[in-house]
């Protein structure tokens, strides 16, 4: 499964939406109506599923479902 | 009536935390019961049946408890409730105390609290509910002289309960205290009849609490009769307080 579905399926699964949603330009909280806590236990899923820490700072930065793909790759993360 | 959910009990295995894990079980519970006395765990497991899950752990572990809390994840119907029952008292005049017997009670009373409630707290707000209850005590409120350690470490456990239930009221989990009073246990029967009586003398009820009726207390503030009750301390203490 590429990096993009395997992100898609996480977020789908933790903020309760469709699949066809999760679009990359997508807004976790405007558009996914995460709420702070969705997005704690989504980067603690993140941090699990990928095997990876993400610093408070780096998960603030995290704002749509694009840039946790880029985020995944700048941290070496292929698939 | 099975609620297929399982509740994580500290200290179940003897006095006021044995008493409510039978409550709960009696309720429908599953409860993983953690504690350090694995003898104890086995002798209440030989009563209270397959719906009683003994697990071996010192609470302030933190390693030791993340692997409970897999095991229990595994093993068992989801978490949906938590109950921060363990406690001791090392108790000594605030000039005598030692920084070893205050770092102790903080550490097993409010840290092992917090630490227990991180463990497990993942698997209530996945499902969206659950209840979250903390045994602190009637000291916590009033104080007692020679337990400046354990007040401050029942105290803290109402801060810490009030502050997480604005973090998690909003996804249908509740989190409230219990403060009992004086509790009729090993604990209070070595008492002399002098500090005994002196007790008595300040409980309008008259008497000392029974801990059935803690846990009679407990199992309500799980149970869906109060989904309406959160970032409450319930004192069930015969008065004393009040
Ligand atoms: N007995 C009373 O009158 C009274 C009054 C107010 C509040 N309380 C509170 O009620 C709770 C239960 O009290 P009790 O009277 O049943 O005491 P207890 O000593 O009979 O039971 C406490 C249990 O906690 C366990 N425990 C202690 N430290 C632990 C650790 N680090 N890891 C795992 N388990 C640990 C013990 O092994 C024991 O089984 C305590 O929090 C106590 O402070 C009791």
């Amino acid at each position: 499964m590429s990096l993009e579905n395997r992100i898609a399926e996480i977020i789908v699964s933790r903020l309760n939406v469709k699949p066809e949603e999760v679009t990359d330009s997508a807004n976790l909280k405007d558009d996914l109506g995460a709420d702070s806590l969705d997005m704690v236990d989504l980067m603690m899923d993140l941090e699990d599923t990928f095997n990876l820490k993400i610093s408070d700072e780096e998960g603030n930065n995290l704002q749509t479902v694009g840039s946790v793909v880029v985020f995944l790759k700048t941290k070496g993360i292929e698939a | 009536m099975s609620l297929n959910a399982t509740a994580v009990v500290t200290g179940a295995a003897r006095g006021i935390g044995l008493e409510i894990a039978g409550k709960l079980i009696s309720d429908g519970w599953t409860v993983a019961a953690l504690d350090m006395l694995g003898d104890d765990l086995k002798k209440s497991a030989e009563v209270l049946g397959e719906n009683y899950r003994p697990y071996t752990v010192n609470i302030t572990d933190s390693k030791q408890l993340a692997e409970v809390a897999v095991e229990v994840g595994n093993d068992l119907p989801t978490v949906k409730g938590i109950v921060n029952n363990a406690g001791v008292t090392r108790d000594a005049l605030m000039m005598r105390m030692s920084e070893d017997q205050w770092n102790l009670v903080i550490d097993v009373n409010l840290t092992g609290a917090w630490k227990v409630t991180q463990a497990f707290m993942r698997s209530l707000i996945r499902a969206r509910e659950g209840s979250i209850v903390s045994i602190s005590s009637v000291v916590g409120l009033i104080g007692a002289a020679g337990q400046t350690n354990y007040a401050a470490s029942k105290a803290g456990l109402i801060g810490m309960s009030k502050s997480l239930n604005r973090e998690l009221a909003g996804r249908g989990i509740r989190v409230n205290v219990v403060a009992p009073g004086f509790i009729e246990t090993e604990m209070t029967q070595k008492l002399s009849d002098e500090v005994r009586g002196d007790y008595l003398s300040k409980i309008p009820a008259a008497r000392l609490g029974l801990p059935v009726e803690i846990a009679e207390a407990v199992a309500f503030l799980m149970s869906p009769s109060a989904k309406y009750i959160t970032g409450i301390v319930l004192p069930v203490d015969g008065g004393l307080t009040t």
